[in-house]
């Protein structure tokens, strides 16, 4: 019996006559390469003048090369279909962060502070509860409105001031979103940002009793987080060390996490602040910089510093974290994590600060302890400043259309998205970025803001380029690292992982 | 292990379904589903009711009572409660036994691809009263078993059939797991997709297999033009409606050189799958007419496995590689590779005997002994 089998020449084998080009953008890497970038996020890192070998159809159609662009969606010749609906699919994945509208609801229950930290704007010290702190009937109001959200999946954080300072409040918000959630069958996490100063066993347990997550404050060791961190007894650091460790044991190693604030006396000492880090056993760091708010602005001369500082800083700890991993210490960065996740995943990033269209009242929403309502944190930070530019409503006098359907909101978003914005539209690194009209209002004057100039955009663009080059040339071991921050589980709980095939 | 087995048949106008016994003493009314085994001749009173018997000594002339006779056959292999099929030019088929893990439900001879590895080659035949047989197969499964495997030819071609014999086992075996392994392609046709996933059967996964990251390539393994944008469309489809996706990477010359790439594609493309299998290539049926064409030297091609394994594992996809000697793959591998074949197909070679992991690999095929036996190295 002979069999009639074809040879590879019948099916397409033979390099294709012409080929034709889906949405990508590219970007010099180093003086030897390029990345090219499509629309999903999907990358290829070749030599210089691959894109324009691509665009003026010189590139060897047998080679892996081309093979390896057709694979990831970058062309599509007469030999292989252009699966756009599957390329489709992929890209609304991506960006099905917008999907169910307001996910992150942030609660700010007083502004009261017992801290005095440098670099914040906002808090006051001040035992005048009736005025800085949130009541019942507006955190009421607010939760009527958090739940006129679609998202199947909410999170409700808790925040200052410090927050612990109104616990009563915390307990009455808490117990009304449980129930309201179980009742609605859908999912709710809830965090405190605290700096734990007040966190007593009481208080553990019950955040324990109620899966809240903690999110605490810790800049580096005491020499670095007092200057700082100031309170009264100046004995932030030794307490934040002690209930640090005490909240470990009672709501466990998974439940807490630590965010950090980079001021320029941080900036000799990223092997310091991370090393600290590990030695009180957390597993992720955020090399966070300082943001353009707050009492920074107005000392900017004592805790600002110019973005290429900022960039070396974190060059240094990036290499000191890679180093440790090396050495078997689970230790992920938080902020290459975002960024990992959209170079090296097909799935959506639930990052607010870092998403395009941006997060503003669409990705997160703040309720001030006052009742108006903020497009964002730093919006809301920014008010306490005199500049009440993106408070979008109050909750005792508006509607829920009215404070997230209002032109005001959709125009900004709509501005700001990256995808039409000057300097971002044909960005190759624009699918690992994301738009800030807050920061580009405060540091630029308008939401657009003005890339050549931009800190954000310098750092970004910075920051993405060397995750590429540890990418191409980081070693055998550098895939497994960044796949490993990628999946440990993040303080900030994102929804699951799924590919988006609604029509 | 033998599962055929021919004899004189008389009184057989269509086939005969049955679960086989020895036991006489079932009620004449109640037979209609079994099929009686004897070494000797009856009388013909003591064979009414069912749905056959088979005799080893050679009888002539038919039954008076109309029961369908199958003499002068081999019954040593048939156990109690095995499912034969009994043909009307005599052949007996088992097609299902009891203490099996591994029972099919054959669904058809018949394939839209023509696969160069094709293990189980199709031919064109008019074989849809297989469907009819598997509906009646199905109640018979006794006990119930925790796994079936919906297997061909290509089931899909079945349509509406294999479309009621989903709805029989979410009606009958709703327990048992039933893994159908199809080419994917006629999922691309969503009225097909969306009546298929209306049966809703919960317990049900679909192995499809995935040979390459481009249609040319993959076209050339399955023979067919146009079948990667087909399986790709379908897999999309069936992620839709949330069904659960194994791939299966079958490893020779044609898929291997780009595997990583592929694997790569599949963690892009394809994230909803729950389990990537790479399995190593059964020299039968196709492959091995075509084996000059396929071959692949192990040693290296393990080595592109196990990467390509933790490209997966690292990026959290579930994967197993099957049909590989742990020898022939990097230690870091180990942790995926299953014992994959089949206990009656399983072998070892002569440097085997001494290895100290044997307990935990595969083994070979039998057609592989001869081959691989220079390269195995006994693990100390």
């Amino acid at each position: 019996m002979t069999h009639p089998f074809q040879e590879p020449e019948h099916f397409g084998a033979a390099p294709p006559t012409e080929w034709h080009l889906l949405p990508f953008s590219h970007i010099d890497l180093d003086a030897g390469r390029e990345v090219l970038v499509n629309v999903c996020g999907e990358y290829v890192i070749a030599p210089r003048g691959t894109t324009g070998s691509l665009v003026r159809r010189q590139l060897e159609p047998r080679s892996d090369l081309y093979r390896n662009l057709r694979a990831k969606h970058f062309l599509y010749d007469e030999r292989s279909s252009p699966l756009m609906d599957i390329l489709a699919t992929k890209y609304r994945t991506k960006k099905a962060f917008l999907e169910g509208f307001t996910k992150l609801h942030i609660f700010v229950v007083t502004l009261r502070c017992e801290h005095t930290c440098s670099y914040c704007q906002v808090s006051r010290q001040s035992s005048d509860r009736d005025r800085f702190d949130m009541s019942q009937e507006t955190a009421d109001r607010a939760l009527d409105l958090m739940f006129r959200s679609r998202a199947q999946n909410l999170t409700l954080e808790l925040q200052g001031g410090e927050p612990l300072l109104n616990f009563s409040l915390i307990r009455y918000i808490v117990d009304r979103a449980r129930n309201r959630a179980t009742n609605e069958r859908r999912g709710l996490n809830i965090a405190i940002t605290t700096n734990l100063a007040l966190a007593t066993d009481e208080i553990l347990n019950y955040c324990r009793e109620e899966r809240l997550l903690l999110s605490t404050s810790l800049d580096g060791p005491s020499f670095i987080h007092d200057a700082h961190r100031r309170r009264p007894g100046n004995n932030s650091h030794a307490l934040v060390v002690d209930r640090v460790r005490r909240a470990r044991d009672i709501v466990g190693p998974d439940n807490i996490s630590a965010l950090m604030t980079t001021t320029r006396m941080s900036m000799d000492h990223a092997t310091a602040i991370i090393d600290e880090y590990v030695h009180l056993g957390f597993r992720s760091v955020f090399l966070r910089p300082l943001s353009p708010y707050g009492f920074a602005v107005r000392s900017a001369a004592k805790t600002g510093y110019h973005t290429e500082e900022y960039l070396e800083f974190y060059r240094t700890g990036l290499a000191h974290i890679l180093d440790l991993n090396r050495r078997g210490v689970e230790l992920s960065e938080v902020y290459a994590t975002t960024i990992l996740r959209k170079i090296l995943t097909p799935f959506p990033t639930y990052y607010v600060d870092l998403q395009t269209p941006p997060g503003v009242g669409i990705g997160v929403v703040v309720y001030n302890y006052d009742g108006d309502v903020y497009a964002s944190d730093e919006g809301r930070m920014l008010a306490e400043m005199g500049d009440t530019s993106f408070r979008i409503g109050n909750v005792h006098r508006d509607t829920y259309d009215q404070i997230f359907g209002s032109a005001y909101l959709k125009g900004m978003i709509r501005e700001a998205t990256a995808e039409s914005v000057p300097g971002c539209s044909e960005c190759a690194f624009l699918p690992y970025c994301g738009s800030d009209p807050v920061y580009n209002y405060r540091t630029q004057g308008d939401i657009v803001g003005h890339r050549p100039t931009s800190g954000f955009c310098r750092r970004n663009m910075e920051i993405i380029r060397l995750l590429f080059r540890l990418l191409a040339d980081g070693g055998p071991d550098i895939e497994r690292i960044f796949y490993s921050w990628i999946r440990g589980r993040s303080i900030r709980p994102e929804a699951n992982e799924h590919v988006d095939h609604a029509a | 292990m033998r599962l055929t087995a021919r004899g004189q048949a008389v009184g057989l106008k269509a086939y005969a379904l049955g679960r086989v016994t020895r036991d006489n003493g079932t009620p004449t009314g109640s037979r209609t589903t079994l099929v009686y085994v004897a070494e000797t001749a009856k009388p013909d009173c003591e064979l009414e009711g069912y749905a056959a018997a088979l005799l080893e000594q050679r009888v002539s002339g038919t039954s008076s009572t109309g029961t369908p006779i199958v003499s002068g056959i081999t019954t040593d292999h048939l156990r109690d409660g095995d499912v034969v099929l009994v043909s009307p030019n005599g052949h007996v088929r088992t097609v299902f036994r009891p203490d099996s893990a591994h029972n099919v439900l054959f669904m058809t001879e018949r394939c839209n691809s023509y696969c160069l590895m094709c293990s189980q080659p199709p031919r064109d035949v008019d074989d849809s009263f297989l469907v009819d047989v598997n509906l009646r197969l199905i109640p018979l499964m006794l006990p119930t078993p925790a796994y079936v495997c919906i297997t061909g030819g290509e089931p899909t071609l079945l349509g509406d059939g294999l479309l009621a014999i989903l709805r029989k086992l979410k009606e009958t075996l709703p327990s048992t797991h039933a893994h159908m392994l199809t080419n994917g392609r006629r999922f691309a046709d969503p009225e097909f997709t969306r009546a298929f996933s209306s049966v809703q059967h919960l317990n049900l996964s679909l192995g499809i297999p995935l040979y390459a990251d481009n249609a040319p390539d993959h076209d050339y393994v399955v023979q067919a033009r146009g079948a990667f944008d087909e399986t790709m469309r379908g897999l999309y489809q069936l992620a839709r409606d949330t069904q659960n996706i194994e791939i299966r990477v079958v490893l020779h010359s044609h898929t291997i050189e780009r595997l990583e790439s592929l694997c790569e594609y599949i963690y892009r493309n394809l994230p909803f799958a729950s389990h990537v299998a790479l399995m190593g290539l059964e020299v039968t049926g196709f492959a091995k007419h075509n084996l000059p064409r396929l071959w692949i030297d192990p040693v290296r091609a393990g080595v592109i496995v196990g990467r390509a394994a933790e490209l997966l594992a690292v990026r959290g996809m579930n994967v197993s590689i099957y049909n590989y000697p742990l020898c022939l793959l990097p230690r870091s591998a180990w942790e995926y590779a299953r014992r994959s074949i089949s206990d009656w197909k399983q072998t070892y070679a002569e440097p085997c005997q001494e290895c100290r992991v044997r307990g935990e690999c595969a083994g070979l095929f039998q057609w592989a002994v001869e081959r691989y036996s220079g390269m195995l190295r006994p693990v100390a």
